[in-house]
């Protein structure tokens, strides 16, 4: 009787876990960039290889618990035919096929990401994150980032990326906002620095999740295909604040970004 | 070395008193009996925390009983501050991680286990097992005194990731003392942890009585062996991360701490550090760590199994034991994989893809193993049984996500998700502890002489059993939309509507925590009121069910055992023990 | 009551099944013990190397007269592993005597190196290195990856000068044989065995 309970309730549990999956009754956000359908695609892969594995390995289980779960005591053992060999060679071959389709496909999608050279024509933005905000930086007209003074750094002052526009020339019109805007169809070219902790850049609906490391500079490129505004949530735990870390990102058509562009340097 | 042959049959006398008896007993049996037990308390304090976080994220405003009281500062009213949300997660991380998980089924069973599997009359040095115990007692004291002192406990998470954990109290409340202690209760417990591990290889390689060849191993005293070569290198490298931690913190060095940090407008003196060094050194301990919690899983489930389906496993003992093997040499080249998106070379991202999904090979292997050892059988479902099956479905599903986490392309959408919560929960949380229920409900006649309650166990089984389910899986789905982890509120746009989600995880966390009491009522009644058990109540084969419930001081009453068979001779109702001069009957 | 009265004794080719390797098993839980070990040191080393690499301006520091210096340590600690072999030799001819008289010296060649390294960390010190702090305008890596090897390897080496005191103590009453000299001088060779990779790592790719 166990068994057999055993087994309902197996399967139940598999038909459950399979339905939310297939009905998406939690999913991703639509996707607005560039390289996000080859992830996409990946994952939807992975969740239908994987995902057969599952049932299949589930249902065995359910299956043998089911017919075997009765003990009559006295009912000759069989052992499975042919012993651990096909089961050695089944996952040897099945899970080595997986594997390899999703290494081969796999390292498509993460290339694109990451083997990619930026486009030298990038929109390029300096992000700066700090317990427990996001601050962003514009390189101006003169298209060049100030030199970074840590000393400098002031919340009082609102210098929060400690830059000297005194001594510095390519400060000057430097832009710094704590949104974040983009414009659309463009590749941009981020550039990430934590002035303390480990932090995290998410932005779910560009499929662009990328640390921040404390002492090195981490460059991540991508293209937003539509407009809107998006959440930029931290996911590396960096202290007290983290939950409420976040900023937003604005995908912008080209005239609304030049405008907006030019109403910030103006806000300097 | 001759002089010694003289003492080879003398036993040691029981020690006489109450101190040397049960306190600093150098007896494996009560060494193993305090881990276990140390293991429960640690069970149900990650437990209590695990629920004040469930209840804070369901209803952020509701007031958690005994919390206000236990810290006025963190949690005014009863209401978790956020850095007391992360204090309650990184302790409920640390003590379920390395007390529960890394003592219980390892230190415990394996202590109390191992001697007699083999036929020894004790660990190979049993002063220096005393005293990993006793290690590990004072670093769990030092963990959990963090609760006690003013700024309470660190708030950097299981992993103290650098620089949150090494510039010390600048980073955070719980940041300065609350991580020291922290710090040096881990590295004591490396140091406990490499004691142990070195006892059980040596017991096993040396302290085999006679017959007992490797080959007729019992499969759990193979998973402790192989464990503790996994523990003896990855605590190795543990050791002297956290004691570089300590000098980052504590002598002003800058190990893991980068120059121009600036905190509170304020520059920090450190300067040419790596937080890259600190996450290497501490996956490369991290990711063999899951595999020295499972690797025991796997070890009970393949020795408790056998017993109640009365068959031997499919492939015998070679198999699962080369699989488990496998699991533990390549355990020590995947751990970039927690790296993907830590600013680690991408091109290192796929270096440790590829051995990452290698690795569920041998996993694979180890699972089609117990389920095909299923087929044919005459299963007896008692409750240790069914914690059985029940591993191998929650491991089977927690490992499903070890193909999506091990990609670095899926896991850069799905990293620091609760996808990732659910999974490492059911692999090397809830399979594991799965498989230790399992051990506890099979060994506990022979831990204490006395049987537990059938019913009860059972009741324990079904209710947990859909639980888990319930809050991990869910768990896993809701990580689909990118739900962050290690959030203590839901205040992210996106987050806001999975509330009602949120709140049906936390019923079901609360129930399933609920549903342990049933265990725990039935632990201690039926350690005093159970029907006593006889010497082999489960009709089993090996060592340990040779000799009496509880067995004597010396494990086998002056006898010297000489072993025959492997430890998988069933065929139905019948069965051939170890020490038995009959003929075989499963050719193993 | 010695660890192997507390236990029933190995090797015993009747009693036991024979160890797959035919060693005892103080000498067995000594190299387990150095296995683990050589991986702290290694962490030590890997943390040392990832510093290095990762600095700009690591320069190198050590006069000809710290290298000097070094070389004497080596040679000290290389002879007290040939004086180690001849006191294993001795107990295992079961001459006592000499037995002592090597162990002795082994002893005091351990302590001669624990002092001729603590002269040289006095004199880093008084130049003003700290953990933290390089006195010569370099990498601040440089003490804090010297003193935390170093040290280690020096703790490691002045237990083993005292555990050797002890063994020989226990050897000379009888209460241990030749192999508990024999596992002692496992872990004495080990120690001298890891400061071949310190003396080179950190003195010879530091030299001026």
């Amino acid at each position: 009787m166990p068994g057999k309970v055993f087994a309902v309730v197996v399967v139940i549990v598999t038909l459950a876990i399979a339905y939310c999956v297939i009905a998406h009754v939690w999913w991703m956000p639509v996707d607005i960039s560039v390289h996000g359908p080859n992830i996409d695609r990946q994952i939807e892969e992975t969740l239908f290889g994987a995902g057969i594995l599952f049932i299949a390995g589930q249902l065995v289980l359910a299956a043998f618990s089911f017919l075997y779960g009765d003990s009559k005591g006295t009912r000759k053992m069989k052992s499975f035919p042919g012993g651990a060999k096909p089961l050695i060679i089944f996952a040897c071959v099945v899970v080595g096929i997986e594997i390899l389709v999703l290494s081969f496909v796999g390292s498509k999608a993460w290339g694109s990401v990451y083997f990619t050279p930026p486009d030298p024509s990038s929109v390029r933005i300096d992000v700066q994150a700090g317990q427990f905000a996001f601050y962003f930086r514009y390189p101006g007209p003169d298209g060049k980032f100030g030199p970074l003074h840590p000393e400098l750094i002031s919340e009082g002052t609102q210098n929060f990326f400690g830059l000297d526009t005194d001594h510095d020339p390519d400060s000057k019109d430097d832009i710094v906002t704590a949104q974040l805007a983009i414009p659309v169809n463009k590749p941009v070219l981020l550039t990430l620095h934590s002035k303390d902790m480990g932090h995290s850049f998410d932005v779910r609906e560009l499929r662009v999740q990328q640390d921040f490391v404390p002492g090195i500079v981490i460059p991540i490129h991508f293209t937003a295909t539509q407009t809107g505004r998006f959440e930029i949530v931290c996911t590396q735990l960096c202290g007290l604040g983290h939950y409420n870390m976040k900023a937003y990102i604005q995908v912008l058509s080209q005239p609304d970004y030049d405008n907006w562009l030019k109403q910030q340097a103006a806000m300097q | 070395m001759h002089d010694m042959t003289a003492h080879a049959a003398a036993h040691h006398a029981p020690p006489q008193g109450f101190i040397r008896k049960y306190v600093f007993s150098v007896d494996h049996k009560v060494i193993g009996i305090q881990y276990t037990t140390l293991g429960l308390v640690s069970a149900f304090i990650g437990m209590a925390l695990s629920w004040a976080m469930r209840i804070h994220l369901a209803w952020p405003a509701a007031s958690i009983p005994f919390l206000g009281t236990l810290s006025p500062n963190g949690a005014p009213g009863g209401v978790p501050t956020p850095e007391y949300y992360l204090s309650l997660m990184t302790m409920h991380g640390t003590i379920m991680a390395f007390f529960l998980l890394t003592a219980a089924p390892m230190a415990g069973y394996g202590n109390f286990m191992l001697p007699i599997h083999v036929g020894a009359a004790d660990m190979a040095f049993p002063r220096l097992n005393m005293a990993s115990f006793w290690v590990t007692f004072v670093g769990f004291v030092l963990a959990c005194a963090t609760f006690f002192i003013p700024d309470g406990p660190p708030l950097s998470g299981w992993t103290a990731y650098a620089p949150l954990s090494a510039v010390g109290p600048v980073a955070g409340p719980g940041q300065g003392w609350g991580q020291n202690l922290w710090g040096l209760s881990i590295a004591l417990f490396c140091v406990a942890s490499l004691l142990g591990a070195l006892n059980f290889i040596v017991t096993t390689i040396d302290l085999r009585t006679k017959g007992m060849t490797l080959s007729r191993l019992p499969l759990a005293t193979w998973a402790w062996f192989i464990n503790a070569w996994v523990s003896l290198l990855a605590f190795a490298v543990l050791l002297p991360t956290c004691l570089l931690l300590v000098l980052d913190r504590l002598g002003g060095t800058s190990f893991f701490i980068p120059g121009g940090l600036v905190v509170n407008d304020k520059v920090l003196p450190h300067s040419g550090g790596s937080p890259l060094l600190f996450q290497h050194l501490f996956w490369f301990f991290g990711h063999p760590e899951v595999y020295i919690i499972i690797l025991p899983a796997f070890g009970i489930v393949a020795h408790v199994m056998p017993t109640f389906t009365r068959k031997p496993l499919v492939g015998g003992w070679k198999v699962i034991t080369y699989a488990m093997a496998a699991i533990g040499g390549l355990s020590f080249v995947v751990w970039g994989h927690h790296m993907f998106v830590s600013g680690m070379s991408p091109y290192m991202a796929m270096v440790f893809s590829v051995p990452t999904l290698i690795i569920t090979i041998p996993s694979v292997i180890a699972v089609l193993v117990f389920a095909f050892s299923l087929y044919g059988a005459n299963m007896r479902f008692s409750t240790p049984m069914l914690f059985c099956l029940g591993f191998i479905s929650l491991f089977i599903s927690g490992g499903i996500g070890g193909f999506f986490l091990a990609q670095p392309a899926v896991d850069s959408y799905l990293h620091a998700t609760s996808f990732v919560v659910g999974h490492f929960h059911f692999t090397m949380g809830l399979s594991a502890v799965f498989a230790a229920f399992a051990g506890f409900y099979y060994w506990f006649p022979k831990m204490w002489g006395r049987m537990m309650n059938e019913t009860l166990g059972k009741i324990h089984f079904w209710l947990s059993f859909v639980l888990v389910y319930c809050v991990f899986m869910t768990l896993h789905l809701m990580g689909l939309t990118g739900s962050v982890r290690r959030y203590s509120q839901f205040v992210a746009d996106f987050m806001v509507p999975l509330t009602p989600t949120n709140k049906f995880i936390t019923i079901a966390a609360l129930l399933l925590g609920a549903t342990q009491f049933i265990f725990l009522f039935n632990v201690i009644w039926s350690r005093f009121k159970g029907p006593k058990a006889a010497d082999n109540p489960w009709h089993a084969t090996t060592l340990e069910w040779d000799t009496t419930s509880p067995p004597p001081f010396d494990n086998f009453g002056g006898r010297q055992m000489t072993v025959y068979h492997g430890p998988m001779e069933y065929d139905g109702d019948a069965f051939v023990m170890q020490t038995s001069t009959e003929k075989s009957i499963a050719g193993t | 009551m010695s660890e192997s009265e507390l236990t029933m004794a190995t090797g015993h080719e009747v009693l036991m099944e024979a160890s797959p390797y035919h060693i005892e098993k103080k000498k067995l839980g000594m190299w387990v013990f150095i296995v683990s070990d050589a991986c702290t040191f290694a962490t030590f080393l890997f943390g040392y190397g990832y510093m290095r690499v990762g600095s700009q301006n690591w320069g190198t520091l050590f006069e000809f007269s710290s290298i000097l210096n070094g070389i004497i340590m080596t040679f000290v600690l290389l002879s007290s592993s040939l004086t180690m072999l001849a006191a294993v030799r001795a107990t295992q001819a079961g001459q006592k005597a000499s037995a002592n008289k090597w162990l002795g010296l082994t002893m005091l060649l351990g302590t001669v190196f624990a002092i001729l390294h603590l002269r040289e960390w006095v004199k880093m010190i008084g130049e003003g290195w700290r953990l933290f702090y390089n006195p010569m305008g370099g990498a601040a890596q440089f003490g804090a990856c010297f003193f935390s090897v170093t040290g280690l390897h020096l703790t490691h080496v002045i237990s083993g000068v005292i555990a050797l005191g002890f063994v020989a103590r226990g050897y000379n009453q009888g209460r241990y044989d030749e192999s508990h000299v024999e596992t002692a001088g496992l872990y004495w060779h080990f120690v001298d065995l890891v400061w071949m990779f310190v003396f080179p790592l950190m003195y010879l790719m530091n030299a001026r």
